[in-house]
């Protein structure tokens, strides 16, 4: 997704000369293309992510159209009272970028792990919080990102994340993709854990099952309309993400679910409310909490039997 | 050619007369700034009042949210707005708040309120300026007490880094804070050598000077600037000036007319 994000950004910068591109000094090996692209729309204003959000909302004001690009946490919650009034209340243009979704970072351990930053991010009047699934989704909503009007908070994977999506299909903020239709269950995701869910499509498909997959790819504006198409069918709904089950996309979908006034068979799959204090790889850690094919599938098998 | 002075003593009324009907603080911490925004909104910088947003203004942007009232009384006694806007502060269905809001009424650049944000937007401000090509200026007001903040350090580091001398940074150097002297609640000093290690362009005034205000904002310099503005906290009202207490009181009519009288004879 970080490759995707650059090129894609490069190629929004030659359109588009009020791209400019801020980042906290992270990005070796990732934004040289920018930077060798674009040197004077780079900005590495050191290790200082308070000053890089309020810079890029002052640039904003001016009308430029600022990315900020660093690892998760950093961009988004560190910075985080610079980003509620620099950004949300000053509805600047700000693209906060975020770069290691759920536990993406693994053994660097859980400071570098982002957890909390969709429900954060979704608590700011205004923020529209977009989460894509595969690197089509990055490239669309970064396309879409040039001309939209407010801040954007994109979470990024970073793990080589394969393509889902149909490519062909459209695209739109505040708009799920439906990547495939199904009458006994719907998986509704978001973010990285894309893939993880399109694996337990093809086993349940293997048991003849039929369910749907949904790709979440934007928090907010939340894309309820969604929501109440599965309620109609009256089908079980699973959400999944790598972030905290409090706060983040199972949240929002339950929040519809709700206030829908019907009950169906829901259940959240996330992380339960704790840090990560093992050590090991992405994917070791997604398995310590659950998040894998195995697990997720049991779940599912638990639910609609 | 406008009496700063004079103007400088209407807009001192209008801050104690808002501070004064809408039971508001921070009579003080706006009495401190009135001397300087009065030079750069009467005399110095290039403005449109007519068009507030024009691309070739001077922009300036006060951090220190909390001083609004002189902001406000400035902007209206230069005509960005009706001055009867200046009796619908802080009060319900108002339409100036407490701190900045920059929706509210045309000429307030940025919102601000919370200590510590405003360098680092004019650092954005004097970059993209650049960007544009556009020749305009950025003057950014700082509290003393905001230097307390770490934020301000990082854009303190970084505008000399990018050589911004389209940038000027005022301190309002009052000397009080929130809950008490500046320099025994978090000393400062020696605070012009820590600015000239940053490498800024320093100049050091009396704050309610005019030929100082003058002096340092006209002196060219291929650095960004900082002004460091010795000033009185309640500056103009002698019951008002260095008292703590004037960061939270306000005036009742007694004390208002009290100042009127004293403002107006000094």
């Amino acid at each position: 997704m970080r490759k995707t994000f650059i090129k894609t950004l490069v190629s929004l910068a030659a359109k588009n000369e009020r791209v400019i591109l801020i980042t906290p000094d992270i990005g070796y090996s990732v934004l040289e293309e920018f930077q060798n692209a674009y040197p004077s729309r780079f900005f590495n204003v050191g290790i200082a992510e308070q000053n890089a959000i309020s810079i890029a909302a002052g640039m904003a004001l001016e009308g430029m159209i600022p990315y900020v690009y660093t690892i998760n946490p950093f961009v988004c919650m560190r910075p985080f009272e610079q980003i509620r009034v620099d950004v949300a209340y000053m509805k600047t243009n700000v693209r906060i970028v975020g770069v290691g979704a759920g536990f993406s970072y693994g053994a660097a351990g859980a400071t570098h792990h982002s957890i909390e930053d969709i429900a954060i991010m979704r608590a700011l009047p205004g923020m529209t919080v977009i989460c894509p699934g595969d690197p089509w989704e990055v490239e669309q909503a970064m396309n879409a990102s040039l001309d939209y009007i407010g801040p954007i908070f994109l979470r990024l994977g970073k793990q080589g994340e394969p393509i889902i999506n149909d490519i062909t299909s459209s695209f739109k903020i505040g708009k799920a993709t439906i990547i495939k239709e199904g009458k006994d269950l719907a998986i509704i995701t978001t973010s990285n854990t894309l893939e993880i869910c399109n694996g337990v499509m093809n086993q349940l498909q293997q048991k003849g099952i039929s369910a749907s997959l949904i790709s979440m790819h934007t928090i907010k504006p939340f894309d309820a309309e969604c929501v109440r198409q599965i309620l109609d069918k009256g089908i079980p709904v699973i959400t999944v993400e790598e972030h905290n089950i409090i706060g983040g996309l199972g949240s929002a979908v339950a929040e519809v679910i709700a206030e829908s006034g019907r009950g169906i068979k829901f259940k959240r799959i996330g992380v339960e409310d704790a840090y990560s204090h093992y050590v090991g790889s992405h994917n070791y850690i997604r398995e310590k909490f659950g998040i894998s094919e195995s697990n997720i599938l049991k779940i599912v098998m638990e639910l609609i039997n | 050619m406008v009496n700063l002075v004079a103007t400088a003593k209407e807009i001192r009324k209008k801050i104690l007369y808002m501070n004064h009907y809408s039971n508001a603080s921070h009579s003080g911490s706006g009495l401190s700034t009135v001397d300087i925004l009065t030079f750069l909104y009467f005399k110095y910088m290039n403005l449109n009042v007519e068009n507030a947003k024009d691309e070739t203004r001077d922009r300036f942007l006060l951090s220190k949210g909390h001083g609004s009232a002189a902001l406000y009384a400035t902007l209206g006694l230069r005509g960005y707005f009706p001055l009867e806007y200046l009796d619908k502060f802080y009060v319900d269905g108002g339409i100036l708040p407490g701190h900045l809001d920059k929706e509210a009424v045309p000429g307030v650049e940025i919102s601000a309120g919370s200590l510590g944000h405003g360098l680092g937007l004019a650092v954005g401000f004097a970059l993209a300026l650049k960007q544009k090509k556009n020749k305009a200026e950025v003057i950014v007001m700082i509290s003393d007490g905001e230097l307390n903040e770490g934020s301000i350090w990082e854009p303190l580091l970084l505008a000399p880094h990018h050589n911004l001398d389209n940038l000027t940074v005022v301190v309002d150097y009052n000397k009080i804070q929130s809950f008490g002297i500046t320099n025994e609640v978090l000393n400062l000093e020696p605070l012009n050598q820590k600015i000239l290690a940053f490498n800024w362009h320093l100049i050091e005034i009396d704050g309610h000077n005019f030929e100082e205000i003058e002096k340092a904002f006209t002196e060219k310099t291929n650095k960004p600037k900082l002004i460091l503005a010795h000033t009185i906290k309640g500056k103009g009202v002698s019951f008002m000036e260095n008292k703590l207490e004037w960061h939270y009181r306000s005036p009742n009519k007694e004390l208002l007319e009290q100042a009127f009288i004293e403002i107006d004879a000094a």
